[in-house]
Protein backbone atom coordinates (compact mmCIF):
# COMPACT_ATOMS: atom_id res chain seq x y z
CA UNK A 1 0.00 0.00 0.00
CA UNK A 2 1.48 3.70 -0.91
CA UNK A 3 1.78 6.19 2.05
CA UNK A 4 -0.89 7.77 0.09
CA UNK A 5 -3.02 5.13 0.78
CA UNK A 6 -1.99 4.59 4.52
CA UNK A 7 -2.52 7.89 4.96
CA UNK A 8 -6.20 8.44 3.38
CA UNK A 9 -7.37 5.30 5.52
CA UNK A 10 -5.68 6.59 9.00
CA UNK A 11 -7.76 9.94 8.36
CA UNK A 12 -11.07 7.79 7.27
CA UNK A 13 -10.78 5.57 10.48
CA UNK A 14 -10.65 8.48 12.56
CA UNK A 15 -12.63 10.81 11.40
CA UNK A 16 -15.54 8.29 10.86
CA UNK A 17 -14.45 6.38 14.04
CA UNK A 18 -14.50 2.75 12.20
CA UNK A 19 -12.60 0.20 12.29
CA UNK A 20 -9.49 -0.51 9.57
CA UNK A 21 -11.25 -4.18 8.44
CA UNK A 22 -14.15 -1.74 7.37
CA UNK A 23 -12.03 0.87 4.84
CA UNK A 24 -11.54 -1.43 1.79
CA UNK A 25 -11.41 0.23 -1.79
CA UNK A 26 -15.12 -0.41 -2.43
CA UNK A 27 -16.16 1.24 1.02
CA UNK A 28 -18.61 4.29 -0.24
CA UNK A 29 -18.59 6.64 2.76
CA UNK A 30 -22.18 7.38 3.20
CA UNK A 31 -23.70 3.97 2.90
CA UNK A 32 -21.28 1.51 3.90
CA UNK A 33 -19.19 3.99 6.97
CA UNK A 34 -21.86 5.50 8.12
CA UNK A 35 -21.11 9.33 6.96
CA UNK A 36 -23.50 11.99 6.52
CA UNK A 37 -22.50 14.82 4.65
CA UNK A 38 -21.09 16.95 7.31
CA UNK A 39 -18.46 14.25 7.73
CA UNK A 40 -18.04 13.92 4.10
CA UNK A 41 -17.10 17.18 3.63
CA UNK A 42 -14.95 16.93 6.58
CA UNK A 43 -13.05 14.42 4.82
CA UNK A 44 -12.34 16.30 2.09
CA UNK A 45 -10.75 18.98 4.07
CA UNK A 46 -8.53 16.62 6.11
CA UNK A 47 -7.29 15.30 2.88
CA UNK A 48 -6.90 19.02 1.98
CA UNK A 49 -5.30 19.60 4.99
CA UNK A 50 -2.78 16.35 4.82
CA UNK A 51 -1.79 16.70 1.48
CA UNK A 52 -1.75 20.90 1.16
CA UNK A 53 -3.22 20.69 -2.39
CA UNK A 54 -7.12 22.14 -3.23
CA UNK A 55 -9.77 20.00 -4.03
CA UNK A 56 -12.43 22.30 -6.15
CA UNK A 57 -15.87 21.49 -4.80
CA UNK A 58 -16.84 20.07 -8.71
CA UNK A 59 -14.13 17.21 -8.18
CA UNK A 60 -14.68 16.49 -4.42
CA UNK A 61 -18.36 15.40 -5.32
CA UNK A 62 -17.25 12.49 -7.11
CA UNK A 63 -15.02 11.03 -4.55
CA UNK A 64 -17.53 8.75 -2.94
CA UNK A 65 -15.11 5.59 -1.74
CA UNK A 66 -12.15 5.32 -0.45
CA UNK A 67 -10.59 3.49 -3.59
CA UNK A 68 -11.89 6.70 -5.16
CA UNK A 69 -10.07 9.32 -2.23
CA UNK A 70 -6.62 7.14 -2.66
CA UNK A 71 -6.65 7.58 -6.85
CA UNK A 72 -7.74 11.12 -6.43
CA UNK A 73 -4.89 11.83 -3.90
CA UNK A 74 -2.38 9.63 -5.70
CA UNK A 75 -2.56 11.49 -9.23
CA UNK A 76 -2.95 14.95 -7.45
CA UNK A 77 -0.96 15.42 -4.10
CA UNK A 78 2.18 16.45 -5.02
CA UNK B 1 -57.71 33.32 33.29
CA UNK B 2 -57.01 29.16 34.30
CA UNK B 3 -55.91 28.30 37.63
CA UNK B 4 -51.91 28.47 36.90
CA UNK B 5 -50.37 24.65 37.72
CA UNK B 6 -47.76 23.36 40.09
CA UNK B 7 -44.44 22.46 39.06
CA UNK B 8 -42.19 20.12 40.88
CA UNK B 9 -38.59 18.73 40.64
CA UNK B 10 -38.45 15.28 39.69
CA UNK B 11 -34.63 14.41 38.58
CA UNK B 12 -31.60 16.08 38.80
CA UNK B 13 -27.79 15.63 37.55
CA UNK B 14 -24.68 17.61 37.70
CA UNK B 15 -20.99 17.23 36.48
CA UNK B 16 -19.63 19.91 38.05
CA UNK B 17 -15.69 20.94 39.36
CA UNK B 18 -16.34 19.09 42.72
CA UNK B 19 -18.25 15.99 41.89
CA UNK B 20 -19.15 14.21 38.44
CA UNK B 21 -22.86 13.11 39.77
CA UNK B 22 -25.40 14.91 41.69
CA UNK B 23 -24.54 12.83 44.51
CA UNK B 24 -20.53 13.21 44.59
CA UNK B 25 -21.63 17.33 44.22
CA UNK B 26 -24.08 17.40 47.27
CA UNK B 27 -21.18 15.39 49.34
CA UNK B 28 -18.32 17.72 48.69
CA UNK B 29 -20.62 20.85 49.12
CA UNK B 30 -21.79 20.13 52.48
CA UNK B 31 -18.05 19.13 53.55
CA UNK B 32 -17.15 22.22 51.92
CA UNK B 33 -14.43 20.76 49.24
CA UNK B 34 -13.06 23.38 46.66
CA UNK B 35 -12.56 22.38 43.07
CA UNK B 36 -10.18 25.02 42.19
CA UNK B 37 -6.44 23.62 41.11
CA UNK B 38 -3.74 24.85 38.23
CA UNK B 39 -5.13 24.95 34.85
CA UNK B 40 -4.65 21.53 32.86
CA UNK B 41 -7.00 22.25 29.63
CA UNK B 42 -3.86 24.53 28.21
CA UNK B 43 -0.68 25.81 28.98
CA UNK B 44 -1.59 28.95 31.20
CA UNK B 45 1.85 29.80 32.20
CA UNK B 46 1.69 33.43 30.33
CA UNK B 47 -1.87 34.25 31.72
CA UNK B 48 -2.43 36.40 34.87
CA UNK B 49 -4.60 33.70 36.30
CA UNK B 50 -3.38 29.78 35.73
CA UNK B 51 -6.10 27.99 37.86
CA UNK B 52 -9.53 27.48 37.62
CA UNK B 53 -12.68 25.09 38.78
CA UNK B 54 -12.36 21.94 36.20
CA UNK B 55 -14.41 18.90 35.76
CA UNK B 56 -11.88 16.49 37.47
CA UNK B 57 -11.62 13.10 35.72
CA UNK B 58 -13.34 13.63 32.51
CA UNK B 59 -12.54 11.46 29.81
CA UNK B 60 -15.42 11.76 26.93
CA UNK B 61 -14.81 7.93 25.44
CA UNK B 62 -16.44 7.14 28.96
CA UNK B 63 -19.59 8.21 27.71
CA UNK B 64 -19.76 8.78 23.63
CA UNK B 65 -18.01 7.36 20.77
CA UNK B 66 -15.46 9.01 19.38
CA UNK B 67 -17.06 9.85 16.11
CA UNK B 68 -20.16 11.74 18.32
CA UNK B 69 -17.97 13.12 20.86
CA UNK B 70 -15.57 15.43 18.11
CA UNK B 71 -18.87 16.64 17.15
CA UNK B 72 -19.66 17.94 20.25
CA UNK B 73 -18.02 20.93 21.90
CA UNK B 74 -17.08 20.42 25.58
CA UNK B 75 -20.44 22.37 27.31
CA UNK B 76 -22.45 19.99 24.60
CA UNK B 77 -20.67 16.99 26.06
CA UNK B 78 -21.45 18.04 29.59
CA UNK B 79 -24.91 19.10 29.04
CA UNK B 80 -25.42 15.59 27.18
CA UNK B 81 -24.18 13.74 30.60
CA UNK B 82 -26.35 15.47 33.18
CA UNK B 83 -29.36 15.15 30.97
CA UNK B 84 -28.69 11.62 30.56
CA UNK B 85 -28.15 11.31 34.45
CA UNK B 86 -31.50 13.72 35.55
CA UNK B 87 -34.00 11.56 33.29
CA UNK B 88 -32.18 8.27 34.68
CA UNK B 89 -33.23 9.43 38.48
CA UNK B 90 -36.53 10.89 37.41
CA UNK B 91 -37.38 7.39 36.04
CA UNK B 92 -39.33 9.02 33.07
CA UNK B 93 -40.28 6.19 30.38
CA UNK B 94 -40.20 7.66 26.94
CA UNK B 95 -42.58 5.40 26.12
CA UNK B 96 -45.34 6.22 28.08
CA UNK B 97 -45.22 10.18 27.52
CA UNK B 98 -46.76 12.57 24.85
CA UNK B 99 -43.08 13.38 23.57
CA UNK B 100 -44.96 16.46 21.70
CA UNK B 101 -45.42 18.08 25.04
CA UNK B 102 -41.84 17.31 26.61
CA UNK B 103 -39.12 20.34 26.02
CA UNK B 104 -35.81 20.92 26.07
CA UNK B 105 -34.45 24.37 27.37
CA UNK B 106 -30.72 25.23 27.92
CA UNK B 107 -28.55 28.23 29.78
CA UNK B 108 -25.69 28.59 28.71
CA UNK B 109 -23.39 32.28 28.63
CA UNK B 110 -21.03 31.74 26.13
CA UNK B 111 -21.76 28.39 24.03
CA UNK B 112 -18.53 26.30 22.56
CA UNK B 113 -16.02 29.41 23.07
CA UNK B 114 -13.32 26.56 22.85
CA UNK B 115 -14.14 25.37 19.40
CA UNK B 116 -14.67 29.21 18.20
CA UNK B 117 -10.89 30.07 19.27
CA UNK B 118 -9.60 26.73 17.50
CA UNK B 119 -11.13 27.05 14.66
CA UNK B 120 -10.11 30.80 13.77
CA UNK B 121 -6.52 29.40 14.94
CA UNK B 122 -6.93 26.77 12.62
CA UNK B 123 -7.97 29.51 9.85
CA UNK B 124 -5.53 32.09 10.52
CA UNK B 125 -2.56 28.89 10.23
CA UNK B 126 -4.04 27.54 7.10
CA UNK B 127 -2.62 30.67 5.19
CA UNK B 128 -6.02 32.24 5.31
CA UNK B 129 -7.82 29.49 2.77
CA UNK B 130 -11.37 30.17 3.51
CA UNK B 131 -11.97 26.16 4.72
CA UNK B 132 -14.10 25.71 7.81
CA UNK B 133 -14.79 22.72 9.58
CA UNK B 134 -18.16 21.93 8.40
CA UNK B 135 -19.12 21.02 12.38
CA UNK B 136 -17.34 24.37 13.50
CA UNK B 137 -20.32 26.29 13.31
CA UNK B 138 -22.95 23.22 14.81
CA UNK B 139 -20.33 22.85 17.55
CA UNK B 140 -20.32 26.25 18.23
CA UNK B 141 -23.91 27.67 18.45
CA UNK B 142 -24.72 28.08 22.17
CA UNK B 143 -28.61 26.39 21.55
CA UNK B 144 -27.02 22.88 19.91
CA UNK B 145 -27.12 21.17 23.47
CA UNK B 146 -30.62 21.54 23.68
CA UNK B 147 -31.07 20.40 19.98
CA UNK B 148 -28.66 17.33 20.24
CA UNK B 149 -30.68 16.33 23.96
CA UNK B 150 -33.96 16.41 21.94
CA UNK B 151 -33.08 14.44 19.54
CA UNK B 152 -31.53 11.33 21.97
CA UNK B 153 -34.55 11.47 23.77
CA UNK B 154 -37.16 12.46 20.91
CA UNK B 155 -38.60 15.33 22.79
CA UNK B 156 -40.88 17.10 19.96
CA UNK B 157 -41.73 20.57 22.56
CA UNK B 158 -40.27 23.95 23.06
CA UNK B 159 -36.71 23.75 22.26
CA UNK B 160 -34.39 26.41 22.71
CA UNK B 161 -31.19 28.41 24.94
CA UNK B 162 -31.63 31.25 26.97
CA UNK B 163 -28.58 33.54 26.51
CA UNK B 164 -28.03 35.67 29.35
CA UNK B 165 -24.66 35.52 30.61
CA UNK B 166 -23.99 33.87 34.15
CA UNK B 167 -28.20 34.29 34.74
CA UNK B 168 -28.84 31.68 31.72
CA UNK B 169 -29.06 28.60 33.58
CA UNK B 170 -32.09 30.40 35.23
CA UNK B 171 -33.48 31.83 32.59
CA UNK B 172 -33.81 28.42 31.00
CA UNK B 173 -35.40 27.00 34.76
CA UNK B 174 -37.93 29.94 34.40
CA UNK B 175 -38.99 29.66 30.68
CA UNK B 176 -39.63 25.56 31.50
CA UNK B 177 -41.27 26.69 35.02
CA UNK B 178 -43.71 29.47 32.77
CA UNK B 179 -44.57 26.76 30.08
CA UNK B 180 -45.28 24.15 32.39
CA UNK B 181 -47.63 26.17 34.64
CA UNK B 182 -48.95 27.83 31.90
CA UNK B 183 -50.27 23.72 30.66
CA UNK B 184 -48.60 24.29 27.59
CA UNK B 185 -45.68 21.14 28.15
CA UNK B 186 -45.53 18.54 31.12
CA UNK B 187 -42.19 18.26 31.01
CA UNK B 188 -38.99 20.01 30.75
CA UNK B 189 -35.28 18.64 30.69
CA UNK B 190 -33.71 21.90 31.70
CA UNK B 191 -30.71 23.64 33.21
CA UNK B 192 -27.11 25.03 31.78
CA UNK B 193 -23.66 24.29 30.78
CA UNK B 194 -20.33 25.66 30.19
CA UNK B 195 -16.65 24.57 29.28
CA UNK B 196 -14.97 28.39 28.82
CA UNK B 197 -11.89 27.14 30.68
CA UNK B 198 -9.69 28.14 27.21
CA UNK B 199 -7.38 30.85 26.35
CA UNK B 200 -10.03 33.13 25.06
CA UNK B 201 -12.23 32.50 28.28
CA UNK B 202 -9.47 32.80 30.42
CA UNK B 203 -7.83 35.93 28.96
CA UNK B 204 -11.20 37.36 28.01
CA UNK B 205 -12.09 37.65 31.95
CA UNK B 206 -8.37 38.83 33.35
CA UNK B 207 -9.07 41.79 30.67
CA UNK B 208 -11.85 42.83 32.51
CA UNK B 209 -10.14 42.41 35.62
CA UNK B 210 -12.85 39.98 36.69
CA UNK B 211 -11.00 36.80 37.91
CA UNK B 212 -8.94 36.42 40.79
CA UNK B 213 -5.57 36.41 40.26
CA UNK B 214 -4.16 34.35 43.53
CA UNK B 215 -1.97 31.68 41.57
CA UNK B 216 -0.37 30.56 44.70
CA UNK B 217 -3.39 29.33 46.61
CA UNK B 218 -6.18 28.44 44.04
CA UNK B 219 -8.34 26.27 46.44
CA UNK B 220 -8.67 29.52 49.16
CA UNK B 221 -9.24 31.96 46.00
CA UNK B 222 -12.69 31.98 45.90
CA UNK B 223 -13.80 33.52 49.48
CA UNK B 224 -17.29 35.69 48.57
CA UNK B 225 -17.84 37.74 51.40
CA UNK B 226 -14.19 37.56 52.69
CA UNK B 227 -11.91 40.60 53.53
CA UNK B 228 -9.47 39.70 51.04
CA UNK B 229 -11.88 38.55 48.04
CA UNK B 230 -10.18 40.00 44.65
CA UNK B 231 -12.54 38.18 42.14
CA UNK B 232 -14.39 35.21 40.91
CA UNK B 233 -12.79 31.61 39.88
CA UNK B 234 -14.15 30.40 36.26
CA UNK B 235 -15.73 27.04 36.43
CA UNK B 236 -16.75 24.84 34.32
CA UNK B 237 -19.81 22.41 33.97
CA UNK B 238 -23.22 21.25 33.95
CA UNK B 239 -26.41 20.71 35.87
CA UNK B 240 -29.45 19.51 34.46
CA UNK B 241 -33.41 19.26 36.18
CA UNK B 242 -36.43 17.40 35.23
CA UNK B 243 -39.34 19.79 35.40
CA UNK B 244 -42.51 17.96 35.38
CA UNK B 245 -46.00 19.49 35.76
CA UNK B 246 -46.98 17.98 39.37
CA UNK B 247 -50.63 15.75 38.12
CA UNK B 248 -48.20 14.32 35.10
CA UNK B 249 -45.29 13.46 38.09
CA UNK B 250 -48.23 12.24 40.18
CA UNK B 251 -50.32 10.15 38.17
CA UNK B 252 -46.65 8.24 36.92
CA UNK B 253 -46.07 7.72 40.74
CA UNK B 254 -42.52 9.99 40.21
CA UNK B 255 -40.25 10.67 43.12
CA UNK B 256 -40.56 14.44 44.27
CA UNK B 257 -37.55 16.30 44.98
CA UNK B 258 -39.37 19.90 45.30
CA UNK B 259 -41.71 22.31 44.27
CA UNK B 260 -40.43 24.80 41.93
CA UNK B 261 -42.62 28.05 43.38
CA UNK B 262 -41.55 31.39 42.00
CA UNK B 263 -39.64 33.04 39.53
CA UNK B 264 -38.30 36.41 39.34
CA UNK B 265 -36.56 38.54 36.41
CA UNK B 266 -35.27 42.60 36.22
CA UNK B 267 -32.60 44.23 34.58
CA UNK B 268 -29.83 46.68 36.35
CA UNK B 269 -30.50 49.28 33.42
CA UNK B 270 -27.48 50.34 34.40
CA UNK B 271 -23.67 49.53 33.37
CA UNK B 272 -22.46 46.62 30.84
CA UNK B 273 -20.29 44.56 33.54
CA UNK B 274 -20.56 46.42 36.92
CA UNK B 275 -23.50 45.80 38.83
CA UNK B 276 -25.83 48.79 40.54
CA UNK B 277 -24.09 49.79 43.47
CA UNK B 278 -26.81 49.43 45.65
CA UNK B 279 -28.20 46.78 44.68
CA UNK B 280 -31.38 47.84 42.63
CA UNK B 281 -31.60 45.30 40.52
CA UNK B 282 -30.84 42.72 42.93
CA UNK B 283 -33.27 43.65 45.27
CA UNK B 284 -36.11 44.34 42.31
CA UNK B 285 -35.61 40.60 41.48
CA UNK B 286 -35.71 38.92 44.50
CA UNK B 287 -38.80 41.24 45.39
CA UNK B 288 -40.56 39.54 41.95
CA UNK B 289 -40.22 36.31 42.93
CA UNK B 290 -41.10 36.24 46.16
CA UNK B 291 -44.19 38.09 44.77
CA UNK B 292 -44.56 35.55 41.82
CA UNK B 293 -44.12 32.56 44.36
CA UNK B 294 -47.24 34.49 46.95
CA UNK B 295 -44.92 33.79 50.06
CA UNK B 296 -44.25 36.10 52.30
CA UNK B 297 -40.38 37.20 52.77
CA UNK B 298 -40.57 35.48 55.83
CA UNK B 299 -41.22 31.97 54.64
CA UNK B 300 -37.60 32.29 53.11
CA UNK B 301 -34.78 30.16 55.05
CA UNK B 302 -31.79 30.24 52.61
CA UNK B 303 -30.54 32.43 49.69
CA UNK B 304 -28.27 30.93 47.42
CA UNK B 305 -26.55 33.94 46.52
CA UNK B 306 -24.83 34.96 43.27
CA UNK B 307 -21.82 35.63 45.59
CA UNK B 308 -19.30 35.41 43.05
CA UNK B 309 -16.08 37.10 44.93
CA UNK B 310 -15.89 40.33 43.09
CA UNK B 311 -15.57 43.35 45.10
CA UNK B 312 -18.36 44.87 44.00
CA UNK B 313 -20.66 42.74 43.33
CA UNK B 314 -20.63 41.16 46.88
CA UNK B 315 -21.55 44.14 48.35
CA UNK B 316 -24.45 44.95 46.00
CA UNK B 317 -26.15 42.19 46.63
CA UNK B 318 -25.71 41.73 50.26
CA UNK B 319 -27.03 45.43 50.60
CA UNK B 320 -30.02 43.51 48.56
CA UNK B 321 -31.17 41.30 50.93
CA UNK B 322 -30.86 43.53 53.46
CA UNK B 323 -33.15 45.68 51.85
CA UNK B 324 -35.83 43.15 51.00
CA UNK B 325 -35.84 41.27 53.61
CA UNK B 326 -35.18 43.95 56.60
CA UNK B 327 -35.42 42.59 60.52
CA UNK B 328 -35.75 39.33 58.23
CA UNK B 329 -32.44 38.85 57.06
CA UNK B 330 -30.68 38.13 60.18
CA UNK B 331 -32.18 34.70 60.27
CA UNK B 332 -31.25 33.66 56.67
CA UNK B 333 -28.81 31.08 56.20
CA UNK B 334 -27.01 32.72 53.11
CA UNK B 335 -24.25 31.23 51.46
CA UNK B 336 -22.42 31.45 48.14
CA UNK B 337 -21.35 27.75 46.97
CA UNK B 338 -18.86 29.41 44.25
CA UNK B 339 -16.98 29.44 47.00
CA UNK B 340 -16.45 25.78 46.30
CA UNK B 341 -17.16 25.18 42.30
CA UNK B 342 -15.91 28.61 40.86
CA UNK B 343 -18.17 30.39 38.96
CA UNK B 344 -19.64 28.28 35.73
CA UNK B 345 -21.07 31.31 34.24
CA UNK B 346 -24.12 30.03 31.91
CA UNK B 347 -24.15 27.21 34.27
CA UNK B 348 -24.55 28.76 37.42
CA UNK B 349 -27.86 28.85 37.83
CA UNK B 350 -28.28 25.23 37.16
CA UNK B 351 -25.91 23.83 39.85
CA UNK B 352 -27.18 26.29 41.99
CA UNK B 353 -30.31 25.23 41.93
CA UNK B 354 -29.45 21.84 42.27
CA UNK B 355 -27.52 23.22 45.53
CA UNK B 356 -31.10 24.73 46.79
CA UNK B 357 -32.82 21.19 45.84
CA UNK B 358 -30.29 19.44 47.76
CA UNK B 359 -30.53 21.51 50.44
CA UNK B 360 -33.94 21.23 50.99
CA UNK B 361 -33.77 17.88 50.53
CA UNK B 362 -30.97 17.10 53.39
CA UNK B 363 -32.16 20.00 55.60
CA UNK B 364 -28.36 21.19 55.39
CA UNK B 365 -27.07 24.78 54.08
CA UNK B 366 -23.87 24.40 52.04
CA UNK B 367 -20.98 26.85 53.43
CA UNK B 368 -19.31 29.24 52.38
CA UNK B 369 -15.57 28.06 52.40
CA UNK B 370 -12.41 30.29 52.31
CA UNK B 371 -13.38 32.84 54.86
CA UNK B 372 -10.45 34.25 56.79
CA UNK B 373 -11.53 37.99 57.51
CA UNK B 374 -14.69 39.65 57.82
CA UNK B 375 -14.83 43.04 55.40
CA UNK B 376 -16.28 45.56 57.87
CA UNK B 377 -18.93 46.64 54.97
CA UNK B 378 -20.86 43.76 55.36
CA UNK B 379 -23.64 43.65 58.37
CA UNK B 380 -22.24 41.20 60.86
CA UNK B 381 -25.58 40.36 61.77
CA UNK B 382 -26.11 38.78 58.46
CA UNK B 383 -25.34 34.78 58.41
CA UNK B 384 -23.34 33.79 55.66
CA UNK B 385 -22.59 30.61 56.67
CA UNK B 386 -19.18 30.73 56.40
CA UNK B 387 -16.75 28.13 56.30
CA UNK B 388 -18.97 24.94 57.54
CA UNK B 389 -22.42 23.72 56.49
CA UNK B 390 -25.24 24.23 58.78
CA UNK B 391 -28.03 21.66 59.62
CA UNK B 392 -31.20 23.66 60.03
CA UNK B 393 -34.89 23.60 58.49
CA UNK B 394 -35.30 24.60 55.20
CA UNK B 395 -38.80 25.09 53.73
CA UNK B 396 -37.98 27.65 51.29
CA UNK B 397 -35.04 28.46 49.39
CA UNK B 398 -34.12 31.00 47.08
CA UNK B 399 -31.33 30.89 44.57
CA UNK B 400 -29.72 34.49 42.85
CA UNK B 401 -27.84 34.86 39.02
CA UNK B 402 -26.99 37.91 37.55
CA UNK B 403 -25.27 38.07 34.59
CA UNK B 404 -23.31 40.58 32.69
CA UNK B 405 -25.72 42.89 31.01
CA UNK B 406 -27.41 44.15 34.23
CA UNK B 407 -29.65 40.63 33.57
CA UNK B 408 -31.01 39.50 37.03
CA UNK B 409 -33.11 35.91 37.93
CA UNK B 410 -33.90 34.17 40.97
CA UNK B 411 -36.11 31.18 41.34
CA UNK B 412 -37.84 30.05 44.95
CA UNK B 413 -37.84 26.31 45.75
CA UNK B 414 -39.88 24.39 48.82
CA UNK B 415 -40.18 21.51 50.25
CA UNK B 416 -42.78 19.24 48.62
CA UNK B 417 -46.01 18.70 50.12
CA UNK B 418 -49.08 17.30 48.13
Amino acid sequence: MSDIAQKVKSIIIDKLGVEESEVSAEASFTNDLGADSLDTVELIMEFEKEFNISIPDDQAENIGTVGQAISYLEENAK
Amino acid sequence: MQQLKRVVVTGIGALTPIGNTSEDYWNNLSKGVSGAAPITRFDAEKFKTRFACEVKNYDPLDHFDRKEARKMDLFTQFAQIVSAEAMADSGLDIEKINVDRAGVIWGSGIGGLRSLQDEVIDFTEGGHTPRFNPFFIPKMIADIAPGLISIKYGFRGPNFTTVSACASGTNAIIDSFNYLRLGMADVFITGGSEAAVCQAGIGGFNALKALSERNDSPETASRPFDRERDGFVLGEGAAGLILEEYEHAKARGAKIYAELIGGGMSADAHHMTAPHPEGLGAKNVMINAINDAGIDKTEVDYINVHGTSTPLGDLSEALAIKDVFGEHAYNLNISSTKSMTGHLLGAAGAIEAAACILAIQNQMVPPTINHSGDDEKFDAKLNFTFNKAQEREINVAVSNTFGFGGHNTSIIFKKFEE
